[in-house]
């Protein structure tokens, strides 16, 4: 524990940094500042041994062969961990990125659009889901549209998946045999019961709900000088607000 | 010496993509002809087919407002930080185009069948979404070599057209990409390609072994213009970065019809005064 102040963002960074140790490649996609830094951190923890590449960068970035190399590298079993998020995400863990409410295709609420997600969420073995908006607008019952499912029926080929959910209010785990969610720990100054109230389908969750850990002096000194320079480059305006100090 | 690659102003060089027409794009940042775009919207292009490769954003964005576009099949529209996409969100809510939504990967995989003359090529993942299930003209299929191992069939995609902007040509109207070698899938893929470029240089790149790797033949090429900062707003790696300001102002003023018309005016009067 630290009793220095930090951000919703810092504390963030520091709650998925830990569930990427031992990855050897870690990419993040598009408008992903916050595991991007996260993968920055770990990286720096690894001594080396972590791969890193931020979609959009041109340090960390070392693809040559075109856009699609991600993909080839992700089936290709050369990628550990992918971020994905979703306008809504289920109980189940299905993903939607198109749009809601309406008749596909003229959904009333019409988002960009699935990207590589009915791809990647199959092909990496740790796939983390991550949205910041912690609301029943997000954490619907079931999906309007599935970008990417959950789960698949056995038989298919399916090495990946989903194996977190991190939001600003709490950290869960994806059990994939049951298909449930778990709440693994809920941030400093929320509650269990501001979780449910605030998500649309029903979880798992031990007896008592330890509080996530906030991030120590040692984090946030990293994120505040090498993981702030190094996102910089590719967020210069996250990297100018996200941090303390 | 090869033939070259027959050099074109940008109204000579729009005027090969006939209304509905197939036409590949890049994602923004890797080589929009945006210049090209704009000249497509003054000749008054209708009825297109748009196959963005494979995402968009303001390229996409502006088609669709300026009524070029019947189609477009896509893995995602949007602007990243700056925001929603208005016209395409619009056109889309209000059924003014037809979207065939799909996923970044299966664009290479279909874009590498036609490069290759194949009918069609096989992707993992994809089973169980609702994008296979809105997608009559893909199938699934066994694999032939493990029965029971399902897989997803998609179609080449062998557009009319890739149309995309690089930094430069040299004389024989080769044209240099370096690591965007996407586009050399696009321009491997589609019945003809049409490049602006930002400069065209004297020799052959083809000659100097560093640039060879980087480069698409003549071949491939219908027509090559020259169109400096032929991107912007959008920026080239290597070269300019994006007109922050203006992205900021679309995302926003873009939403109605009148803001919309008003940005393109804006594009419209920079361009004119670039060429002058």
């Amino acid at each position: 524990m630290s009793d220095i102040a930090y951000t919703t963002k810092e504390l963030l960074i520091s709650v998925i940094a830990p569930l990427l140790a031992g990855c050897r490649h870690v990419a993040c996609g598009a408008s992903s500042p916050i595991p991007g830094s996260a993968a920055l951190l770990t990286r720096m923890r690894s001594h080396g041994q972590m791969r890193v590449t931020v979609l959009g960068s041109q340090k960390n970035n070392f693809f040559t062969n075109g856009n699609g190399e991600l993909f080839d590298v992700a089936g290709t079993g050369r990628l550990d961990t992918f971020f994905l998020g979703g306008g809504q995400i289920d109980g189940q863990a299905n993903i939607n990125l198109v749009g809601a409410g309406g008749t596909y295709p003229r959904n009333d609420v019409r988002w960009p659009g699935s990207f590589g997600s009915a791809y990647l969420y199959f092909v990496v073995p740790k796939v983390i889901l991550f949205r910041e908006e912690h609301t029943r607008r997000v954490f619907v019952p079931k999906v309007d549209f599935i970008s990417a499912p959950g789960v698949s029926e056995p038989g298919i080929y399916r090495p990946g998946g989903p194996r977190h959910l991190v939001t600003n209010l709490a950290l869960f785990d994806f059990d994939p045999a049951r298909v449930r969610f778990v709440l693994k720990s809920v941030h400093p100054g929320h509650s269990v019961e501001e979780v449910l109230d605030n998500t649309g389908f029903d979880f798992d969750r031990p007896d008592v709900v330890p509080e996530t850990p906030a991030p120590d002096a040692a984090t946030l000194a990293a994120l505040r000088g090498t993981i702030r320079r190094e996102i910089a480059e590719t967020y210069p305006r996250f990297a100018e607000t996200a941090f303390a100090a | 010496m090869q033939p070259a690659a027959a050099f074109a102003s940008l109204e000579e060089l729009v005027r090969q993509i006939p209304d509905g027409a197939s036409i590949t794009v890049p994602v923004d940042g890797a080589g929009v002809a945006l210049a090209a775009t704009l000249a497509l919207i003054r000749r008054g292009a209708r009825g297109l087919n748009l196959i963005t490769a494979p995402n968009s954003g303001l390229q996409a964005d502006l088609l669709i407002g300026a009524g070029c576009v019947a189609a477009i099949e896509t893995a995602g529209v949007t602007f990243g930080e700056y925001g929603g996409a208005p016209r395409f969100v619009d056109a889309v809510r209000r059924g003014t185009i037809t979207v065939k939504d799909t996923t970044c990967p299966a664009v290479f995989a279909q874009l590498q069948a036609a490069e290759k003359g194949q009918p069609f090529t096989t992707l993992r993942g994809i089973l169980g979404t609702d994008l296979l299930a809105n997608r009559p003209d893909w199938a699934v299929i066994d694999n032939p070599f493990l029965p029971g191992d399902k897989v997803v069939a998609l179609p080449a995609m062998r557009a009319d057209i890739a149309l995309f902007h690089a930094p430069m040509a040299d004389a024989e109207g080769n044209v240099w990409i370096g690591r965007r070698r996407e586009l050399l899938t696009m321009a491997h893929a589609a019945k003809t390609t049409l490049v602006t470029v930002e400069e065209v240089r004297d020799g052959s790149f083809l000659d100097d072994e560093q640039l060879a790797a980087g480069t698409i033949p003549a071949m491939y090429l219908g027509a090559v213009a020259e169109a400096k900062r032929g991107a912007t707003p959008l920026g080239l790696a290597g070269r300019y970065g994006v007109d922050d300001g203006f992205l900021r102002d679309y995302v926003e003023l873009a939403r109605s019809e009148a803001g919309f018309a008003r940005m393109l005016d804006r594009l419209m009067g920079a361009a004119r005064a670039a060429a002058e």
